[in-house]
């Protein structure tokens, strides 16, 4: 087994004045009196646990000190298996306590409706324990992958800890709020002692557009489109490494659900963590702000012909019994809502397949509020909340083919549910829906 | 012959066992098979390959946060690989290995390598990784 510790030992740690210095290699971090207390147990086993695993990390990230965060969003919150439910139960039987307001991601099952769908009740029973124990940890039980679109919405510079990667591009590139592209696990650290690594994302220098994205002869019309947001994010995840894209060439402002579909499809193609779009995004007003003042690394031209074969690849199959139909990835906002009553009112889901939609507790509510939800069980559809259908196994049996607005999800499809998927505009899903069958026939995108 | 590759341990530690490389980077979430260790991102070259107790070489991991949540569940059921060599800053493979060692006392190597000397590794080699981070290849 291995010894990271060996590299850790308290003989590495000396004392300098009121501050700590864990020297390794070629990289120092300062901690503050109260990191270097919290990391020898004063604030209790859990803190320290959260500081000792932080402070190696922060290491890796190449920080030279911590800084304060203000809000954290938790993306640990899914139940994959028992090593993240041993981890949570063991941090909230410690004591754990979150130090900021902390969101929490996607839940393993939909709380009050689970019952509803085919989910072993023992998988529920393990999904809901980790439920519990990130509540009795303080935190708010928002249960969305958008927590962007709750209350606790994070402002323009504040300094966040976020897990979720659709999340954390949001935040950082559509609201200017500030966190490193934290993976599970590492997230609660960090809610947990208030704390994160002063590095990456967080700083500004790093904040900076390196990599030109440059739309070439984009016609308008497509620019018009949801779609082209998403196929958009699918090149720019796979072209662009963990670089800062700017994108430029737009003709057309984009609508705040398009920037999370260009953010999320890129996030799961990539690993996108921030973009600027020049003349749309807050910290690019101007190309040579985005920038920094510098010259672009490189330069990377997009046509249409790039956008039409990445539309082609967001589909396994075109041509196939349709079993479902999923909207909502990252989970489907007002907005969304609204959308699709427009297309729905009147009409009826065929009954030969699932329509189904993905949202927040919190925006089911609005929605219900406003007569949407009404229109959605009119039609013959189906709302899921606080769970992501590609988390919980809650398929019907004999779900072989599903269809879907959504670039995440359409990415994450063939491995997590070993089903074929079929990428379609919003009113090609709903066209599909009537009819029984797959029916791809946006003018625009199908040549 | 052998081969001796002196890398950057983010994690060190030891490990023995096949190479399996790839130049494309991995989302362990919805990419990896924690009961099986099977990589199922049907998108990915390395898509229906055993990792488990292999040494993975990727450039980074991309997409969901949840890979490091995926790769602990894979280590509690002993079906992760047995250490992986990275190129980049990507700190998600070390923080699960960090967290095995929390939990489970079984943190295993992750190691970093410049690109160029990663895209020379050869997939079916067998490699053997020493606690000072020295890789030893055939």
């Amino acid at each position: 087994m291995a010894q990271y510790g060996a590299l850790f030992s308290r003989h590495s740690i000396s004392y300098i004045k009121d501050s700590i210095c864990v020297a390794r290699s070629n990289n120092q971090i300062e901690l503050s009196e109260s990191d270097s207390a919290a990391l020898e147990g004063a604030a209790g086993p859990a803190v320290k646990m959260a500081m000792r695993i932080l402070v190696k990390m922060a290491v890796l990230y190449g920080a030279r000190a911590l800084l304060d965060i203000t809000q954290a969003h938790i993306d640990s919150t899914v139940y994959i298996g028992d090593a993240g439910l041993e981890y949570a139960e063991g941090l909230a039987n410690m004591g754990a306590k979150v130090a900021v307001p902390t969101t929490l991601n996607v839940s393993g099952v939909d709380e009050y409706h689970w019952q509803e769908w085919p989910v072993p009740p023992e998988w529920a029973g393990k999904a809901r324990r980790q439920m519990d124990a990130y509540q009795n940890m303080g935190c708010t039980p928002t249960w969305t992958c958008a927590p962007y679109q709750t209350e606790q919405r994070p402002q323009f510079g504040q300094q966040v800890a976020w897990g979720e990667s659709s999340a954390i591009v949001f935040a950082n590139s559509v609201i200017g709020a500030r966190t490193e592209r934290y993976p599970d696990l590492l997230d609660i650290c960090c809610a947990i002692t208030g704390r994160a690594p002063a590095a990456g994302l967080h700083l500004s220098e790093n904040r900076a557009g390196q990599v030109l994205l440059h739309l070439v002869d984009v016609p308008i019309e497509l620019q018009e489109t949801d779609t082209f947001y998403t196929v958009l994010g699918f090149l720019m995840g796979r072209l662009v490494d963990d670089e800062v894209p700017v994108l430029v060439g737009l003709e057309v402002e984009p609508g705040e659900d398009q920037l999370k579909a260009l953010g999320a499809t890129a996030a799961s193609t990539g690993r996108t963590a921030m973009f600027h779009v020049v003349g749309v995004t807050p910290e690019a007003p101007t190309l040579d702000i985005a920038f920094h003042g510098k010259e672009p690394q490189r330069q990377i031209d997009i046509s249409e012909a790039d956008l039409r074969e990445a539309r082609r690849k967001l589909s396994t199959t075109g041509d196939a019994r349709l079993d479902m139909i999923v909207l909502g990835s990252p989970h489907f906002s007002l907005a969304e809502f609204s959308q699709l009553q427009l297309l729905i009112t009147g009409q009826l889901c065929s009954p030969d397949l699932e329509f189904v939609v993905t949202s927040s507790r919190g925006v089911a509510l609005l929605a219900e509020r406003a007569g949407y939800l009404q229109s959605l069980r009119r039609f013959g559809g189906k709302l899921t909340v606080d769970t992501c259908i590609l988390t919980t196994p809650m398929l019907p049996d004999g779900v072989e083919t599903i269809m879907t607005n959504a670039g995440k999800f359409a990415y994450y499809v063939p491995g997590l549910l070993g089903a074929q998927v079929v990428f379609g505009t919003l009113q090609e899903c709903i066209a599909s829906a009537i009819a029984g069958r797959i029916l791809l026939n946006d003018e625009l995108w199908n040549e | 012959m052998e081969r001796v590759i002196s890398t950057r341990p983010l994690v060190s530690g030891s490990a023995e066992g096949i190479l399996l490389v790839s130049v494309e980077p991995l989302s362990f979430w919805g990419g990896y098979d924690a009961q099986t260790g099977e990589i199922i991102d049907r998108r990915h070259p390395l898509s229906g390959h055993i990792a488990a107790g292999c040494i993975l070489a990727l450039p980074s991991s991309r997409g969901s946060s949840t890979t490091s949540a995926v790769l602990l569940e894979a280590v509690r059921l002993g079906r992760a690989p047995a250490a992986i060599i990275t190129s980049s800053r990507d700190t998600y493979f070390a923080l699960a290995s960090i967290v095995a060692g929390e939990l489970y006392d079984a943190s295993f190597p992750v190691l970093a390598v410049p690109a160029d000397i990663r895209q020379s590794l050869v997939s079916g080699a067998r490699a053997v990784v020493e606690p000072e981070g020295i890789l030893r290849v055939g």
